[in-house]
Parts: structure tokens; C-alpha cells; sequence
């Protein structure tokens, strides 16, 4: 028998199950919210605000920047391991992409909390 | 008899098959949508902003491009929704003999290309 030992930073199974768990969440949130958009009787800009301030919506939204953001992160991540080889210039990547998402993240908090 | 390894494929040579096609483009798509984050939140802030940002958001989607943007963006997310629903199907073990393979992940890329079209003509 070979004794193999295992390597590696263990977050694949995690990022695995975490990448199909935030997709569900995304596809729920899409369908859930098209309707309600589509169900709005007119479509103006009171309608419209009235329908970001409402505190389910505010928070379901948040769920779902949470879910895209990190659904982003492990995609975009998974790109730079495939392609960029050079250890620093995918290390600078990696600090960028988080710094935008970070940056994303509190972006959209204030417009829906602006709204 | 030894090979030489690796084996270096020339990308621009190979006919990708469909299974293959889609799987790209599901990396592709999330890339792009990765990318147009910022552009959707910039139209998103500006709908919410004012009465008056509510109708330059749209003045700013009635011009061509950007409606031609806004339904490649559109593609973008409907096949990257199509093909993550092919990923889930795949770990579940449905269809993944060969025919069964090349049948989804043709209605994937068929469908997703459909609706696009569909969502282009309403917009237009």
C-alpha cells in the first residue's frame, strides 16, 4: 500500500461545495427578484426606490452581493491558477481582485442603503 | 516506447467539441461578468440616485452600444447560469455518457444564444 502524503492548502473541497452553494443562492435571488420587478404596477422612480428600501429586498440583496462576491473570487482565482504562471505577478493579481470585490462590496452597500 | 511529455496541443488547431466549447465559454462569460461588475453598479447607482439619473440611465441605455453591451452581458450570465446548471447536473452523475453529454450541452449553448435573441428583441 501506498502511503501518500497529502498536500496542498485543503480549500478545495470548501471552495468546491461553496462555488455550487452561491450559485443557488444567485439563481434563487435572479428568479425571486425578476418576478417582483416584472409584478411592479409601474415602472418609475418611486416605484423603483420604494422597491430597493424595502428591508427584504435591502437584505436578500445583501446575500446575494455576499454570494457573488465570493462566488467571483473563487472563479477569477481559479482562472489566475491556470494561467498565470509567474508567482508575483499572480500574487499581485490576487491583491488586486480582493482590494475590487472588497471595494465592490462596500459600494453597493451604499447604494442600497443611499436608495 | 517513451513519448515525449508533456505534450504541447496547438489551441488554434484543435476543433474543440461542443461539451468542450461550452466549458470555455462558461469561463469566458465569468470572466466578462467579473469584469462589467463595476460598469452595472455605476448603472444601478445612477437609477437610484434621482428622478433625473432615472432618466439618464435611460437615455444612456436607449443609445445602440450600449444595448448591444447590455445583450452580450445578458448572454454572459444566462449561459454561465446554463452551463453552472450542466456543472451541478454533471456532479450528480446525469448525463455524462457521451450522447447524452454532446445533447445538454448543445440545448445549453442553443438556449442561452435564444434568449439572448429573445432579450435583444424586447430591449430593441
Amino acid at each position: 500500500m501506498v502511503k501518500r502524503e497529502v498536500v496542498g492548502a485543503h480549500y478545495g473541497l470548501r471552495d468546491w461545495l461553496a462555488q455550487r452553494i452561491t450559485a443557488v443562492i444567485m439563481v434563487v435571488y435572479s428568479a425571486v427578484i425578476l418576478s417582483v420587478i416584472a409584478a411592479l404596477p409601474r415602472m418609475d422612480y418611486w416605484q423603483w426606490k420604494v422597491l430597493w428600501q424595502t428591508p427584504v429586498v435591502r437584505y436578500a440583496t445583501v446575500i446575494l452581493l455576499a454570494s457573488l462576491l465570493f462566488h467571483a473570487w473563487v472563479g477569477v482565482r481559479n482562472i489566475y491558477m491556470d494561467y498565470i504562471k509567474d508567482p508575483a505577478l499572480r500574487l499581485a493579481l490576487y491583491v488586486l481582485t480582493i482590494g475590487a470585490l472588497l471595494y465592490y462590496a462596500v459600494w453597493s452597500i451604499k447604494i442600497l442603503w443611499s436608495a | 516506447m517513451s513519448r515525449p511529455r508533456p505534450k504541447y496541443l496547438n489551441l488554434l488547431q484543435i476543433r474543440l467539441p461542443v461539451p468542450g466549447l461550452v466549458s470555455i465559454l462558461h469561463r469566458v462569460s465569468g470572466a466578462v461578468l467579473f469584469l462589467f461588475i463595476p460598469f452595472l453598479l455605476v448603472l444601478f447607482e445612477l437609477t437610484l440616485e434621482s428622478p433625473a439619473g432615472f432618466q439618464r440611465f435611460k437615455s444612456v441605455l436607449s443609445h445602440w452600444a450600449v444595448k448591444l453591451l447590455v445583450i452580450g452581458l445578458v448572454w454572459a450570465y444566462l449561459h454561465h447560469l446554463l452551463a453552472g446548471i450542466r456543472h451541478m447536473m454533471l456532479d450528480l452523475d446525469y448525463g455524462t455518457e457521451l450522447p447524452a453529454a454532446r445533447a445538454a450541452s448543445m440545448a445549453v449553448l442553443a438556449t442561452g444564444i435564444v434568449l439572448a435573441v429573445l432579450f435583444g428583441v424586447m430591449l430593441w
